[in-house]
């Protein structure tokens, strides 16, 4: 389990990273925290002809508030964002989902920004992301462009990147008053990825339930302020319609029975935070 | 016999191994230093679990720099054979492929390279034509007429089918009032040490002899195997162990299929190798434990008495019988009646063969699949009575006066009360709390089982009860085997001091600093003066066939042969130090670093001095004492005799008596088990160091746990390996343990020198059935297999039927047999062209080249046969692969079937997609497709989480690209909302 | 802008336990084969090479990190420590180490030096942890031996020593 030859660039500069990822030419990945990429490389899954280590990068380094939203960017570690104070006033979901994000080994080295660009569909970030109708932001040796999550995640590992653009933030919507927030997943052990787990935000208007681990991304859906069996039925048809698959870890009905009660629960919580 | 009391015993003494261990110090296999010029190996695997080994083509590896050879099973042909068997069949049981593979993770081919980095480039490189067989993994499966057989020179996949009788079982079974039977599909799992198998090996051409180091940890038995294998006497191979080893818990005996593939790989290239295993490798190519079919029955009186068991076992070994298999199954021959005292035992015992990774040592052997049945047996009992299942435990524990107890199938029980053992742990333990925890927590709704187990815990194994496979006649022909040679070695040296060497391998279990407290005592020094080593080494140290570390033997025998050792070194030197003093040995003692007269103190030696005496002045030695400086002692017990004509099996010397309960809650919503209280009571008779007894205890229950509830070797129905990494094959951590009530009671072995027993293994065997009982009595349930997942447990919470899909949705994919992996999926989109031309399309190689995802390069075999080299990946996870498309069921315009394989280094791929094209009445086409595919090889072992979704992103790529193809004239714009159509299609619904 | 070839090998220089060290890796070199096969440090284990096991970790800028999950290259100029720097001097064990040996925290010990580093890191920044917050640190870990409960007591009993040990930092060195 030894990775595959590949060229090494240490970015010094947002510029180089980018003029690097366009020279690669889509053969090049950027390594940040690396807890996704590395056993992919160590498993020889993925081949990539350059590495662009971007964690020197003090552009990066920091989150930051900026219109209504904490923008993270790409060199910020996920334990980094959980020992932010006031994250749980800032982002109270993602406060709420980042401790079951892996062990706190990986959490010291992985990044938010990492986890959505490998759109892993059981990931907790970009449920949260989704959950929370943040945005991507994408940048080129050209352009830069802003992607709502909802357009973001398209398929198993894959997403509206293009090739020669890397994700140099998430931005997370800051707490609004009236709304509520709640994250629940379950998984085999404490600290595997999800079987299914479910991010729910409910205002005065709406609730917005987003689930993982179940379709090949994460899922969201808005739904009206159901409770009673109208709930259970719009629970119901979101499960099957996830078109839940089997593995060695879950059945299928597993699945959607989870999205059933999982659902429910962080429905009712975050009603009852909603203040 | 068996010392008594507590000079032994030394509580919470530290361990003289710990600081060595905890500074980064150990001296592991991986560790260890290698000659200039060692080469690394990777092995190439197969991906398949069944298949034809049709040509090998190392040609690209060997063009990269520092792959120095490519060695391939062909070319071991000549100077190895086999691992034999326990068992005389016709199974070429070889360490390396040669013209079939015959499950998935077989070595295939060995890349030996300056580093293991470029070893595994070269593997990259290495291309292995395969051509695929139908597999069979089911051991039920494999026993039908028409199953395929993976040894054709034995024309089926049974082994062996042996069948015992045992009292009067047909006279118990007529007469008896009830009877009852459970069935049992005990899963596979496996040990998983931290620490992955290490060999390195070498070769002297010119003295026709091997010197391998390997992680190994015995039975040293198998050293006869290896031998045998390379082809060489057993001294021209001399196999070592590295001081330290990174736990094994059975499954390094396994590494011994390893330490013949790199010693000859060695000699194939005239220079050492080395092999250190990745996880991935472990996961799929080390030991498995045995998966076995059981249906037991009892006979039982209206008092849940068991008056006869009937076995029936059906053991899958896997593709490979390999020593010491079929030990698993004969292992617990004599312990067939756990803890009871049952006259009348049947037992019928098969031996298959199937599609998976070969089977060996795992901690517990054989004894989580016997104690699995019996015990889930004796709730059914209980609850087809309406009695507590704890009195009938109680009812058939074999009473105290009754030992030494020979039970039916001959084993000898040693020593116990089990059913005051039994009441100290009901009351020591707080049952009756627990009663009351159920009662509250029922009476709340929820879900809440206790659950009972007693077995008995089997240590140092009889290096003959395997030959219970055997008949009586061939074992008469063969010549009987039996016995448990131990051996130790004290050796004093010129200045006095005291070196230990046993021939235990240690993994960890800290047996230095238990033999050096015994050693000390013997001879009155601080166990600071004795220095014990445990590497071994075969060219110069004592050893024998049952030296190792297995079946719990250090405790009860090797502790107990180096006290024998030292005893005999000790009376010597007496005799040296009563020459001097002018007394009699025996008025003399060794305490404090002297060796003084009884009576008076003041006439004494220094230890160091008496102990230094054979070297520096032989002279003062009296003649008939010969030489005090090294002894070896070796040990077997009587009691471990040979199967007998009648097929009694003394399997193993000490009996150790687990009595266990537990309280657990089942999560009525997700399934989960929590649980709430594990007591567990131990008698394994003396302790010899309670702290390293506990550690044995807690470690056993943890791997417990993990095989009853996380752990499983999972295979696909095809023989895919579905488990292939450590967050697929899911150890406990630490936030999934529950704390542990240990108890003890003690009943000294009558059998063993210091009258301890072995206790390392119980927990795996009483642990799984005592968590499934709790289970059981939860849900109210009379059949349940391991392991207990969430989602297994759910769906048995749960209403049978499941709230159906709302009204005028499309139904879900087909709920897929267990088992069963087929990806399955459909999807349907308009282009513009009309039918004709999308059929025209289809059959364009150049038009293939375009739309096959990744595609390099599309030869036309034939009009409807194309091959192509692609590049198939989603996201970042990518491969090229070898491609080969079949059109057939042509109709054209209308429809086409392709089948298609893809095979590389990510493993291989295949499937089935039938593509019509209708007009969709405004001169464009609307294409529907459906398809079924399968996946092997790595990809499905460590990413078979992610297979579902990756087949519709590259299928769903394929017909997205073909409509892009079809449609992608004249309409700016089209080509864009097509793709997003045909995404929409395979991906998640909107 | 450094661009390391994968064609070449290359020196990387980081300090570990507090020594400058250099070692020539290729830019593909794991961190583990780094510090084991360049270094000769071998005290830190590898025991999957895909972050689960967790016997591989140290300290990176004093931090936990997967030693198998980083490439040498990208420890450029980090500070990295290891098993090897835990203990007091030679032959002295650090309180952590010296808990364990008390605890019978350990068996085989391959999986320890990773256990040691991640409760030396997070002790350093949490001096007073609950029970819960060490077994979720240590549950980052696997162990096949010890059933965890003596490596958490450990982990209780090595805090609340370096809690009363604080005291006199000058005398006592970390862990």
């Amino acid at each position: 389990m030894k990775p595959p030859a590949f060229d090494y660039i240490r970015a010094a500069h947002l510029d180089e990273a980018l003029g690097a990822l366009h020279a690669s030419g889509g053969d090049a990945r950027i390594l940040a925290g690396g807890q996704s990429l590395m056993p992919m490389l160590n498993m020889r899954l993925t081949r990539p002809a350059v590495l662009i280590d971007i964690m020197r990068l003090d552009a990066l380094a920091q989150p930051r508030l900026e219109k209504g939203a904490l923008v993270v960017p790409a060199g910020v570690r996920q334990a980094a964002l959980l020992d932010r104070a006031t994250l749980v006033d800032e982002v109270p979901l993602l406060a709420q989902a980042l401790p079951w994000v892996g062990h706190a080994q990986t959490r010291a080295r992985g990044t938010p920004c990492g986890s959505v660009a490998h759109a892993d569909p059981s990931a907790e970030t970009p449920l949260c992301l989704l959950a929370l109708e943040g945005e991507v932001r994408l940048r080129s040796r050209k352009r830069a462009r802003v992607v709502k999550s909802v357009d973001f995640f398209t398929g198993m590992m894959v997403t509206a990147r293009a090739e020669d653009e890397m994700v140099e933030a998430i931005a997370l919507p800051l707490r609004r008053p009236g709304t509520g927030y709640a994250f629940a997943e379950v998984a085999r052990r404490h600290g595997d990825y999800a079987i299914v787990a479910c991010a729910a935000t409910v205002d005065s208007r709406r609730i917005r339930l987003a689930v993982g681990g179940v379709a090949d991304r994460p899922t969201a859906r808005d739904l009206p302020l159901l409770d009673g069996s109208a709930l259970d039925d719009a629970l119901n048809a979101f499960a099957w319609d996830l078109g839940a698959g089997e593995d060695v870890h879950a059945t299928a009905r597993y699945r959607r029975d989870l999205v059933r009660h999982l659902g429910r629960q962080v429905i009712k919580e975050a009603l009852r935070c909603r203040n | 016999m068996g010392i008594q009391g507590e000079q032994f015993i030394r509580p919470s003494v530290e361990r003289v191994e710990d600081a060595t261990l905890l500074s980064g110090g150990g001296r592991y296999i991986d560790d260890l230093g290698t000659r200039p010029g060692t080469l690394h190996a990777a092995i190439v695997r197969s991906p398949h679990a069944h298949a034809d080994l049709l040509a090998i083509d190392k040609a690209a590896a060997l063009t990269l720099p520092g792959v120095v050879a490519v060695i391939t099973g062909s070319d071991l042909l000549d100077i190895t054979t086999g691992l034999v068997p326990a068992l005389r069949v016709s199974v070429d049981a070889r360490a390396i492929a040669v013209d079939r593979v015959r499950y998935v993770g077989e070595p295939v081919a060995i890349v030996l390279a300056a580093d293991r980095y470029r070893a595994e480039d070269g593997a990259d490189l290495v291309t292995v034509r395969y051509r695929g067989r139908p597999a069979v993994v089911d051991p039920e499966a494999a026993l039908i007429p028409d199953a395929p057989v993976l040894h054709g020179d034995v024309g089926s996949n049974l082994m062996s089918d042996r069948s015992f009788a045992y009292g009067d079982p047909d006279g118990a079974f007529s007469t008896a009032l009830h009877s009852l039977a459970v069935t049992v599909r005990y899963p596979r799992n496996t040990g998983s040490p931290m620490e992955c198998y290490g060999v390195v090996a070498e070769y002297d051409p010119h003295e026709d002899a091997y010197d391998v180091l390997a992680n190994f940890q015995g039975p040293f038995s198998i050293h006869a195997v290896i031998a045998r294998a390379l082809k060489v006497p057993g001294n021209r191979l001399r196999l070592r162990t590295p001081p330290d080893s990174g736990g094994s818990f059975g499954v390094k005996q396994g590494v011994a299929p390893y330490a013949v593939l790199m010693a000859a790989a060695a000699r194939v290239v005239g220079r050492p190798v080395k092999w250190v295993e990745d996880r991935l490798e472990h996961l799929a190519g080390s030991v498995s434990a045995t998966n076995r079919v059981t249906i037991l029955t009892a006979a039982f009186d209206a008092e849940g008495r068991v008056a006869a068991l009937d076995w029936d076992q059906l053991e899958d070994c896997g593709a490979y019988l390999r020593a010491p298999e079929p030990a698993t199954l004969y292992r617990m021959h004599g312990n067939m009646t756990g803890a009871y005292a049952i006259s009348h035992v049947r037992i019928r015992n098969r031996v298959v063969l199937t599609n998976k990774l070969p089977t060996g040592l795992v901690r517990g052997f054989g004894g989580p699949q016997v104690y699995y049945p019996l015990e889930r047996l004796m709730q059914r009992i209980a609850r087809h009575l309406g009695l507590d299942p704890l009195d009938v435990i109680r009812r058939n524990l074999i009473p105290a006066d009754a030992f030494p107890y020979r039970t039916a199938t001959g084993a000898l029980y040693d020593s116990g009360d089990y059913r005051q053992a039994l009441d100290i742990a009901v009351g020591d333990g707080g049952l009756s709390a627990l009663l009351g925890r159920r009662d509250a927590a029922r009476a709340e709704g929820r879900i809440y089982g206790i659950g009972f187990t007693a077995a008995v815990e089997p240590s140092v194994s009889n290096m003959g009860y395997i030959t219970a496979v055997l008949t009586p006649a061939e074992r008469a022909k063969a010549g009987p085997k039996n016995g448990a040679q131990s051996t130790a070695t004290i050796t004093l040296d010129p200045v006095g001091t005291v070196t230990v060497q046993v021939a235990s391998v240690p993994q960890g279990q800290g047996h230095r600093t238990v033999l050096a407290g015994i050693v000390a005592d013997i001879f009155g020094i601080p166990p600071a003066q004795v220095r014990v080593t445990t590497d071994l080494d075969t060219a110069k140290d004592a050893w024998s066939i049952a030296s190792g570390n297995y079946s719990s033997r250090f405790a009860a025998a090797v502790a107990g042969v180096a006290h024998l050792a030292a005893t005999r070194l000790r009376d010597k030197l007496a005799r040296i130090a009563a020459a001097q003093l002018n007394l009699k040995a025996e008025d003399l003692v060794f305490a404090g670093g002297r060796v003084s007269s009884r009576t008076n103190p003041d006439a004494f030696l220094p230890f160091a001095r008496v102990a230094a005496t054979s070297h520096w002045s032989p002279g003062l030695v009296p003649d008939d004492v010969g030489s005090a400086i090294r002894e070896t002692a070796f040990w077997t017990p009587p009691e471990l005799t040979a199967p007998d004509a009648e097929d009694h099996v003394a399997s193993s010397l000490c009996h150790g008596f687990i009595f266990d309960f537990c309280g657990v809650e089942v999560d009525r919503a997700t399934g989960k088990l929590r649980i709430d209280r594990y007591v567990t009571m131990h008698d394994c008779g003396v302790i010899l160091h309670p702290g390293m007894v506990e550690g044995q205890v807690r470690g056993g229950f943890v791997q417990a746990l993990g095989a009853a509830v996380y752990e499983e070797l999972v295979y696909g129905e095809d023989g895919a390996f579905l488990s292939g990494t450590l967050a697929d094959y899911l150890l406990p951590t630490a936030t999934e343990v529950p704390d542990l009530r240990i108890l003890h009671f003690t009943s000294p072995s009558p059998f063993t020198p210091l009258g301890a027993k072995g206790v390392g293994e119980g927990n795996c065997m009483s642990t799984p059935v005592c968590l499934a009982n709790a289970v059981a009595d939860a849900l109210d349930l009379d059949t349940l297999d391991l392991p207990l997942t969430p989602a297994k447990l759910r769906a048995l919470v749960a209403e049978a039927d499941e709230v159906p899909p709302p009204a005028g949705h499309r139904p879900a994919t087909p709920a897929a047999k267990p088992g069963d992996r087929t990806l399955r999926g459909a999807g349907a989109t308009v282009v513009a062209a009309a039918p004709e031309a999308v059929w025209a399309l289809l059959l364009d190689p150049d038009v293939l080249a375009s739309v096959i995802p990744g595609a390099h390069g599309v030869k036309k075999l034939s009009d409807t046969h194309f091959t192509a080299d692609v590049t198939l990946g989603v996201g970042p996870v990518k491969g090229r692969y070898a491609a080969d498309i079949t059109l057939s069921d042509l109709d054209p315009p209308r429809g086409a079937t392709l089948t298609g394989t893809v095979s590389g280094g990510l493993g291989d791929g295949g499937g089935t997609g039938r593509v019509t094209l209708e007009p969709d009445g405004s001169g464009g086409t609307r294409i529907g497709y459906t398809y079924e595919a399968a996946v092997g090889g790595k990809v499905a072992a460590v990413g078979g989480r992610l297979l579902d979704g990756a087949a519709r992103v590259v299928i769903g790529g394929f017909f997205a690209a073909l409509a892009r193809r079809a449609g992608g004239t004249g309409q700016p714009g089209l080509m864009r909302r097509l793709l997003a159509r045909v995404l929409a299609s395979t991906g998640v619904r909107p | 802008m450094p661009k390391l070839s994968a064609a070449s090998r290359h020196s990387v220089s980081f300090t570990v336990n507090g020594v400058a060290r250099s070692v020539e890796v290729e830019s593909r070199t794991l961190l583990t084969d780094a510090l084991r096969h360049g270094l000769g440090m071998t005290g830190t284990h590898v025991g999957c090479e895909h972050g689960v096991c967790g016997s591989c970790t140290v300290a990176i800028d004093g931090t936990m990190a997967r030693a198998c999950l980083t490439l040498a290259v990208a420890a450029e100029g980090c500070d990295i420590r290891t098993v090897e720097g835990l203990g007091l001097g030679p032959g002295r064990l650090g309180v952590l180490q010296a808990a364990f040996k008390r605890h019978h925290a350990l068996q085989c010990g391959f999986c320890t030096a990773g256990i040691l580093m991640s409760l030396d890191t997070y002790l350093r920044r949490h001096p007073d942890p609950s029970r819960e917050e060490l077994t979720l640190v240590i549950g980052g870990h696997l162990c096949r031996c010890t059933g965890y409960a003596p490596i958490v007591a450990a982990a209780l009993d090595a805090a609340a020593e370096l809690r009363g040990a604080q005291k006199h930092p000058e005398e006592t060195a970390h862990a």
